[in-house]
């Protein structure tokens, strides 16, 4: 071990011991102060984000080819840090007011965005597998977070089972991967597939299969259909701040790791993956945005629209064998991954202006009347709205126009038509969604909160402004390339 | 600063500033904040004519560009990319005079939420003024999405009754269209290596076959904001339930960003396909003519009346434009204003009797121009100018759209291979069959006896009043207007000669190059 590989790892590191020093310090802090834990949250958070950006333009790897920075997983890391940034920012009220304000909240999510920054520097199908592990488990708890609330303990129960069963099938493909290459590192996959030992059927086939098990186990993180059915549930029971956390969070980690995954280790079995992505990307676009449709809780309504949005993503992966087109569409899905993050976070702000306790304001419906009452906050949903279906003047519009731009450009006409028909039809439920707040009558409630205030705006003009002007987030995007081995 | 003082730029972004004190203004000052928009749109309309004065209407290329590099990465080349010429300087300065109007016709109509309203209306205005600038299909395609969130809400929160169902309507019909464009758009910047009109006009080279599928693309999203039969019954719902201003906005300008982008992008792009396609084209304007025409004659509604009839009037549009040659493309342009005039103020009047009657029914009318002769005198202009009198605009309109359309169906001419002359002669049709809707819901609403709605409003209070002095000053401008293109076009076809001359050679060399 050498200071290079603490170094690659270093914001992970100062994150994991600042989430261990603040499982302890939370002891000492006396209960009607729990601010102070989320402003220390808050200041590993940045502390971290800060470290990370320090590594821009840098490119190595570390702990013997185990873990790897480059421009992607700087980029990776720090939306993730953003993230969580927000997440406080959300959590913060939000727990107070439910009367579930514990510190190890935010521990726990220190340690699961942990999980997903080791998950976006992973080189090795081990570290994938233990970042996936440490991104979860915390997770399952915050899901339950809201206990005794029965639904909020069902989701983390059906959450945890379900992810448990998906990590198995993670397991079990890299165990074939490794069957077939001798290899778990991304380097050693690479050799094994282009040196020869591959060359016999068997072997390929076992490669393909491995990989196609790593990506259910990682669909399911991401919730692509049809590995999606635990979403809306999960979504809908957590605690809002948590589905916040998790609808962006999880998503950019499990995309980040199928994206290295796939496009550094397996571009010799392309031409047999990129079939099943497409289907799933078809069929994720679709499912989502006709259940969306029917959806009468707002909650619910967000949840099949992050899995609509998994689809839209997974399109940046189709033409991940194609070495003139990929560079273009990695770029293009990391620009959409930070155009969804800030919009889902700014709706789920709003959500959680709106909810009010024993799950009330929680129905569509409840948002009538919010365009007269509360203007400044039914501009915000509406921005977010219009986001979400890709419309302008909104960072969703730039992104949708990149990814469709990158999936044409690969030759895959008719998976950018589904795309586009199915953002025709979500435009229909997120209206609904505008219809209700400006259209209709009604005398809603809300919470006012800084912090949640703070980010309902900062993510409204954010996404207006930068779409824009987004020639900086672009050269960022593209120049986030992943290091091949 | 060089950036927002660019003629164009400012005449497209200046409603935002009126967006912004109307945000900031306190209280509930309903007054002012009409004041406010009125003012706004006024100095637009005033820059527009600034942009008037130094357009040089000789210069058949694009004018005043202003053009900056918005967006580059790796095979990605956008650019803030602004111009004017002789197809758009009419339909910039329609937009930028029809919107000061529109907001003046609300002064008493709209009472909820002023603010709200003058605040769409705005952002409405540089949504419809960037359309008609943008040379980079990427800007164009932003403009182009964007005037449809305005006119969304202006319909679904001032609009009638079903007005939710009639505002879902007309975003998801909209944006139906405008997918299919955005691949043809994505697929031209790919291959194209950039997204600027210009450049792509000048490269050319995309063969035939592929021009044919990406006319089609673009197509989609045109016809139906034109809209062209059958793509048309989005528009009678949003007429109707839009308020008046709505309305007004909607005929007047918004349906022409549908003829326009035939104009800018379809024909100059592709056209061998347009030469192709030209004859299926009028076709479809044919029936579009036809089928308006006598829809309206069944209509019980005059607003739904007005709205038919806007069907009718832009088939001719796209007839002339079709024709491919410069009669056709001048009148077709010239019929683009003619009909923003015309049906706006037949919209606005609508607007203003319904303001005191809460109803559209023809039948309850009956004898308003003896009570109100003011009214009933500028109905019969407009009227008149909507059905094509002679001496009035659309008559000079629709006259160089057929001739157009005739030169058009001679040997050698756009429609020869289909139809030929049959579509010039069929349209004319369409101009008889104007003058009895027209004139039949005339009779019915103002002529003979006195009709039911007349004795109700004198029972609840003093009776129908005529025209007041702000109604007049509204609805002033556009009659000067009717008059001065139908007795002395020449000033408007001078505008756009060059432009379009220069159009139909490029169409010519295309033509040649042919198999």
């Amino acid at each position: 071990m050498t200071q290079v590989d603490f170094y690659v790892l270093l914001p992970l590191i100062i994150l994991v011991t600042w989430a261990c020093a603040l499982l302890l310090v939370d002891l000492f802090i006396p209960k009607e102060r729990k601010w102070l834990t989320a402003l220390l949250a808050a200041l590993g958070l940045a502390l971290t984000l800060g470290f990370s950006l320090s590594q821009l333009g840098l490119e190595n790897t570390g702990f013997k080819e185990m873990v790897v920075v480059d421009g992607f997983s700087v980029f990776v890391n720090a939306l993730l840090l953003l993230s969580g940034l927000l997440s406080v920012a959300l959590a913060y009220g939000y727990l107070k007011r439910m009367g579930i304000e514990r510190g190890e909240y935010y521990t726990l999510m220190l340690f699961s965005i942990s999980g997903m920054m080791l998950m976006a520097q992973a080189a090795d199908l081990i570290i994938v597998f233990l970042a996936l592990e440490l991104l979860s488990l915390p997770l399952y708890v915050l899901s339950a977070f809201a206990r005794p609330r029965a639904d909020s303990e069902e989701s983390g129960l059906k959450y945890f089972l379900l992810g448990a069963f998906s990590s198995g099938f993670v397991l079990y493909g890299i165990a074939l991967v490794y069957g077939a290459t001798a290899a778990t590192s991304l380097t050693g996959i690479v050799a094994a597939a282009s040196n020869g030992p591959l060359t016999g059927s068997g072997n390929t086939l076992l490669l393909t299969i491995g990989a196609a098990l790593i990506l259910v186990g990682l669909g399911f993180k991401v919730a692509a259909v049809p590995f999606h059915m635990w979403t809306p549930d999960v979504y809908q029971g957590a605690p809002t701040a948590v589905t916040a956390f998790m609808a962006a969070g999880a998503k950019i980690a499990g995309f980040a790791a199928l994206l290295r995954v796939f496009a550094t280790a397996f571009p010799s079995i392309a031409a047999d993956m990129t079939p099943v992505l497409q289907a799933i990307s078809a069929l994720t676009m679709i499912v989502g945005n006709l259940i969306a449709i029917s959806q009468t809780d707002i909650k619910r309504m967000l949840a099949y629209s992050s899995i609509a949005h998994a689809g839209y993503i997974l399109m940046a992966f189709v033409p991940y064998g194609n070495p003139e087109v990929a560079p273009v569409s990695v770029a293009a899905g990391l620009f959409y991954l930070v155009a969804y993050a800030l919009t889902s976070f700014g709706a789920w702000s709003v959500v959680i202006a709106v909810e009010q306790k024993e799950g009330k304001g929680l129905a569509i419906s409840d948002y009538a009347g919010l365009g007269r009452k509360y203007p400044a906050l039914a501009a915000a949903m509406t921005i977010f709205m219009l986001s979400l279906t890709g419309f302008p003047p909104t960072l969703g519009l730039v992104g949708k126009f990149y990814l469709f731009r990158a999936v044409i450009a690969g030759g895959f006409i008719p998976l950018a038509i589904i795309g586009m028909v199915t953002s025709l039809v979500s435009a229909y439920y997120y209206l609904r969604v505008v219809v209700t707040m400006y259209m209709q009558d009604g005398e809603p409630e809300t919470e006012r909160e800084f912090w949640l205030g703070l980010t309902t705006a900062g993510t409204a003009l954010v996404i207006v402004i930068v779409s824009l002007v987004p020639q900086g987030l672009f050269t960022w995007a593209s120049e986030a390339v992943l290091r091949l081995f | 600063m060089e950036f927002l003082l660019q003629p164009l730029t400012l005449v497209t972004f200046f409603p935002l500033l009126g967006v912004l004190v109307l945000l900031i203004l306190p209280g509930e000052n309903k007054s002012l904040m009409r004041w406010t928009a009125l003012v706004t749109s006024l100095v637009t309309f005033g820059i527009s004519l600034w942009v008037l004065g130094m357009f040089n209407p000789s210069n058949p290329n694009l004018q005043l560009v202003a053009k900056y590099s918005w967006i580059q990465v790796a095979g990605w080349n956008i650019q803030y990319h602004m111009g004017v010429d002789g197809l758009s300087i009419l339909l910039l300065l329609l937009t930028t005079f029809l919107t000061p109007i529109s907001i003046l016709s609300t002064w008493t109509a709209v009472e909820e939420r002023v603010r709200d309203f003058m605040v769409f209306f705005l952002l409405l205005e540089v949504g419809m003024t960037g359309v008609f600038l943008a040379q980079d299909l990427f800007l164009f395609y932003i403009f182009w999405e964007f005037t449809l969130v305005p006119m969304y809400f202006l319909i679904g929160i001032w609009g009638g009754p079903r007005r939710i169902y009639a505002a879902i309507k007309f975003f998801l019909y909209t944006m139906a269209g405008s997918i299919l464009m955005l691949l043809a758009i994505l697929w031209l910047g790919i291959e194209g290596g950039t997204f600027s009109v210009p450049e792509l006009i000048a490269a050319g080279g995309i063969p035939a076959d592929i021009q044919f599928w990406l006319f089609l693309a673009f197509t989609a999203a045109f016809a139906i904001k034109v809209p062209m039969w059958p793509l048309h019954s989005w528009l009678p719902d949003a007429h109707v339930e839009a308020p008046t201003a709505g309305s007004v906005i909607l005929a007047g300008v918004l349906l022409k960003m549908g003829t326009y982008g035939f104009l800018r992008f379809n024909i100059p792009l592709f056209p061998q396909a347009a030469l192709q396609l030209a004859p299926w084209v009028a076709l479809f304007a044919t029936i579009g003519i036809l089928y308006g025409a006598a829809v309206s004659y069944a209509q019980a509604d005059v607003k739904k009346l007005v709205a038919y009839s806007s069907v009718s009037h832009l088939g001719f549009v796209m007839l002339g434009m079709f024709a491919l040659n410069s009669q056709g493309m001048q009148g077709a342009i010239l019929q683009m204003v003619n009909h923003g005039l015309s049906t706006g103020a037949l919209f606005l009047l609508v607007g203003m009797i319904y303001e005191q009657t809460h109803t559209r029914e023809i039948k309850v009318y009956g004898g308003l121009w003896k009570i109100t002769p003011i009214f009933g005198s500028v109905m019969l202009i407009v009227a008149l100018s909507s059905m094509g009198l002679p001496g009035l605009n659309g008559f000079v309109g629709e006259f160089t759209i057929l001739l157009g359309a005739w030169g058009a169906g001679m040997p050698g001419g756009a429609f020869e291979s289909f139809g030929g002359v049959w579509w010039a002669g069929l349209s004319a049709l369409g101009v008889i069959m104007a003058a009895i809707y027209i004139l039949f819901m005339f009779q019915r609403m103002f002529l003979g006896p006195e009709g039911s709605i007349v004795g109700e409003t004198r029972q609840h209070g003093h009776g129908l009043r005529d025209l007041n002095w702000r109604e007049i000053l509204t609805i002033l401008p556009l009659l000067i207007f009717i008059f001065w293109i139908g007795l002395y076009p020449k000033p408007f076809f001078d505008l756009m000669g060059p432009t379009v001359d220069n159009l139909v050679a490029a169409l010519q060399t295309a033509k040649l190059a042919m198999p």
